[in-house]
């Protein structure tokens, strides 16, 4: 197992403890039924008193210092929490992005803001399918952009698009204010409420060029979301998992707790072995991603932690019976979490195919 | 009576009879009177006694002339046949009629909130007080309750014998103050069921279906009765194709009604059937990972057809081994269900994260994702029929039972 520091432990303490007060369930669903999707308020409050939003940005860029390793443990807790915020689209996606593309002016411009979670900005891909179909169908002329990106987290609350678009000499990073001309944000039905998504339609759209992601920083930064999504999921894992052997033990049928019965016993503890692989896989990932090495552990940790969360919130519906199958139990929010993130930012196949190929190359 | 003469007889009383014109009910009620309601009960019970060969005539005659039969959707099928088994003459009577005319709907009022895999652990009371039965407790997961007229229930009379032998089976009039029926949410958005909660409600003394006691074996009737139409699919018909007459008005109608909690229980069984034209029209068809999960998804559905197939033959055949065949085939529904499910997230890959008509097949594969956990909890979970196949089908030793003696001494929620 990975070890973590007092401090990083420290900060889990305090992340969790905010999260745990300003994120029960029913902040959740009432947040859920509302279009903007999150608390301002609350959002604000973890930005100024725990700094969350700008965790893995460097200092220089008016952010915390922190790296992956931190970064995941916010968003493990977040998962676990099932958290309603801009947190992944803003600071980890669009982020990432500038850090790894933009130029040191425009990172000494905009990164400030976001760390601070004064601005909130999000990535916007045409692919969240895999990396090499980025750039099909948005399109640079210059500085003005064209097309559409089907999926987008959070842009409808967004100040600040970041957009990924195919220019003349490949991947070119572009910032856009999101109320700037030619710029159209379409709302769309979400199998997870918790998450919104929009489409963005781009028509002769204006923006900065920002800088230019090579085909290496595309691949770094898909990993570096990856890792921290790998990290909310298997958060979100562990609270299915720990609220649904709680039930096992309390809930009597036959004259007996279910948990007595070995086939549910079976099932939690094969469920225990493939979430402490899923976490030590995640874990070690945001390690790697410190120091450079085993790039392909991030794609590892997406797959093993997409299957980890189906698996652990199908067993979580299945062994409540009936009552997990309503909207009034809270085990549902969890479960479209983690159907939506299995296929977000590549499925777990496409992982597997890439952590194999990655594999393959470096032998 | 030959096939022929069935078919001869029926044919000329519908000319006698059929008007498309007439009011619903009236022309149920000459359908009873007649003897066509349920040809196959026997003829103290409106019916005519007929067996299997005859009753294909029967129902052949019907669909061909576009004729419309007795009420038949939603659970007062189960109601029907329970009564029709276990009723005395005067239940009967008073009971069937408006059934099979469709005057009556009916819901099932067995699985509690505390007992659901153990159906047997109902905990709802009824006491006998002053000539009338008195009913105290909660049901849920009751189709169609908040339209129903009468339930079927299970409930309580004796706390001190062993569980299965204290339970009796009630005829309930659920329009009474002391029912209260509240609509259930599911994570799919669809509200297709209720908890009934009942507070001294009442029922008659003589609507106790059997004796005092007798709870379970009946109970045993309905959900072997309700196994059945599991296996058979859906025991519902989709209104007939246009036709004029303002009877086919007032049938729809009455299937709209019936009908609508079960709108999505094609996709509860993962809709496989459109994984083909998912994976063409995506482009997924040409994905190397994608093409064996599908095959693998395919040859499943074809061997569960296959395996109920034989079954059925052998059922036909007049074996009684019934059990293994409906078991197995409920797992297996649940097997096909869950990979149809993988399937579809794969096809779909980012655009899984989509639901509403604007996303894939109007929003039927959304609804699939959320809907297919169900399918290994409705009508006995996945766990359950696993015990009855190692226990009962395979013989494999039983699990110590703890829940024998007195029903008030034992564990519960
Ligand atoms: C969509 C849907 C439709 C339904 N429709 C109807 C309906 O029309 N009529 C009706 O009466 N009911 C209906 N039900 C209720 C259904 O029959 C029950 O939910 C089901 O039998 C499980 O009971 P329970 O919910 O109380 O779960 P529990 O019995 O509490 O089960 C919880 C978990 O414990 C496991 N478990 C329990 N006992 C054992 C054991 N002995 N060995 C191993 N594991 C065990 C179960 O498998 C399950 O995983 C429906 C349910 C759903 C979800």
């Amino acid at each position: 197992m990975t070890e973590y520091t007092q401090d990083q432990e420290t900060f889990r303490d305090v992340v969790a403890r905010f999260l745990q007060a300003k994120s029960t369930p029913a902040d959740v669903r009432r947040l859920m039924d509302t279009d903007e999707g999150f608390d301002r308020a609350v959002w604000q409050q973890l930005c100024r008193e725990v700094g969350l939003a700008g965790t893995h940005i460097p200092e220089e860029y008016g952010g915390f210092g922190f790296g992956p390793v931190e970064l995941g443990i916010a968003a493990e807790e977040m998962g676990r929490y099932l958290y309603c915020s801009p947190f992944l689209s803003s600071s980890v996606m669009a982020g990432y992005a500038i850090l790894n593309g933009a130029s040191e002016a425009n990172r000494q411009k905009l990164l400030p803001e976001i760390a601070s979670g004064s601005t909130i900005a999000t990535l916007v891909l045409d692919s969240v399918n895999a990396p090499e179909q980025v750039g099909r169908q948005l399109r640079a002329t210059g500085n003005e952009l064209d097309g559409a990106a089907p999926i987008v987290t959070d842009a409808h609350v967004a100040d600040l698009l970041i957009v990924v678009a195919e220019g003349k000499e490949g991947l070119d990073l572009f910032s856009i204010a999101s109320d700037a001309d030619g710029v159209a944000i379409h709302a769309q039905d979400a199998l997870d409420t918790t998450r919104k998504l929009s489409r963005v339609v781009l028509s002769g759209a204006v923006a900065d060029k920002i800088g230019h992601l090579s085909e290496a920083g595309l691949e770094k930064t898909w990993n570096q979301i990856s890792v921290a999504l790998a990290h909310e999921m298997i958060g979100g894992a562990q609270q299915l998992f720990d609220s649904t052997l709680e039930y096992t033990k309390v809930r009597v049928q036959f004259g007996r707790p279910i948990g007595s019965f070995q086939a549910l016993k079976h099932r939690c503890a094969d469920l225990l072995l493939a979430l402490e692989w899923a976490k030590a896989v995640t874990h070690h990932a945001a390690f790697c991603l410190c120091a450079g090495e085993e790039p392909e552990t991030a794609s590892m940790a997406k797959a093993m932690a997409s299957d980890v969360y189906m698996e652990a919130a199908r067993a979580a519906v299945q062994l409540r019976g009936g009552i997990g199958f309503t909207w009034e139990e809270d085990t549902h929010l969890w479960y479209k979490r983690a159907k939506a993130s299995e296929v977000f930012m590549g499925s777990p196949h496409m992982h597997r195919e890439r952590l194999l190929s990655q594999i393959e190359e470096a032998s | 009576m030959s096939p022929e003469d069935v078919r001869k007889e029926l044919s000329e009383w519908l000319d006698a009879n059929w008007d498309p014109n007439r009011p619903l009910i009236e022309w149920r009620n000459i359908l009873v009177d007649g003897g066509w309601a349920a040809a196959s009960w026997p003829e103290d019970s409106y019916g005519r006694g007929f067996d299997v060969r005859q009753m294909a005539v029967v129902n052949d005659v019907f669909s061909e002339k576009g004729i419309v039969g007795a009420a038949q959707a939603g659970p007062r099928r189960l109601a029907a046949e329970t009564i029709l088994a276990h009723g005395n003459t005067d239940q009967k009577k008073r009971f069937l009629r408006p059934i099979l005319t469709g005057e009556h709907a009916w819901t099932q009022l067995f699985s509690e909130p505390g007992s659901g895999s153990d159906l047997a652990g109902a905990s709802t009371k009824a006491e006998l007080i002053d000539g009338k039965w008195i009913v105290n407790g909660q049901k849920v997961w009751n189709t169609s309750a908040h339209h129903a007229d009468w339930g079927i229930l299970v409930a309580r009379t004796d706390w001190d014998l062993p569980k299965h032998q204290g339970l009796s089976y009630f005829l309930i009039n659920l329009k009474q103050s002391g029912v209260e029926v509240r609509p259930l949410k599911q994570m799919n958005g669809h509200a297709s069921f209720n908890e009934v909660f009942m507070t001294d409600a009442e029922v008659a003394a003589e609507d106790m279906l059997g004796t005092e006691g007798e709870g379970w074996a009946i109970a045993t009737t309905t959900l072997s009765i309700e196994r059945q139409g599991f296996a058979r699919g859906r025991n519902q018909r989709s209104p007939r194709e246009a036709k004029e007459g303002s009877i086919y008005v007032e049938f729809a109608e009455e299937l709209a009604i019936a009908n609508e909690p079960y709108s999505w229980y094609p996709q509860r069984e993962g809709r496989p059937d459109l994984v083909m034209k998912r994976a063409m029209d995506t482009g997924a068809i040409n994905d190397p990972v994608v093409r064996q999960e599908m095959a693998k998804l395919m040859s499943m559905s074809r061997a569960a057809q296959l395996a109920a197939k034989s079954a059925a033959a052998i059922r036909k055949a007049g074996s009684n081994e019934v059990v293994p065949a409906g078991s197995i085939g409920k797992l297996g529904a649940s097997v096909i269900a869950r990979q149809s499910a993988h399937v579809h997230t794969m096809i779909s890959g980012a655009d899984a994260m989509l639901s509403g008509s604007d996303s894939a097949e109007a929003g039927v594969i959304a609804e699939t994702l959320v809907s297919v956990p169900a399918i290994s909890i409705a009508g006995g979970t996945d766990e359950i029929q696993k015990n009855i196949i190692s226990e009962r089908v395979l013989g494999m030793p039983k699990e110590q039972r703890m829940d024998t003696g007195p029903f008030r001494d034992i564990k519960r929620n």
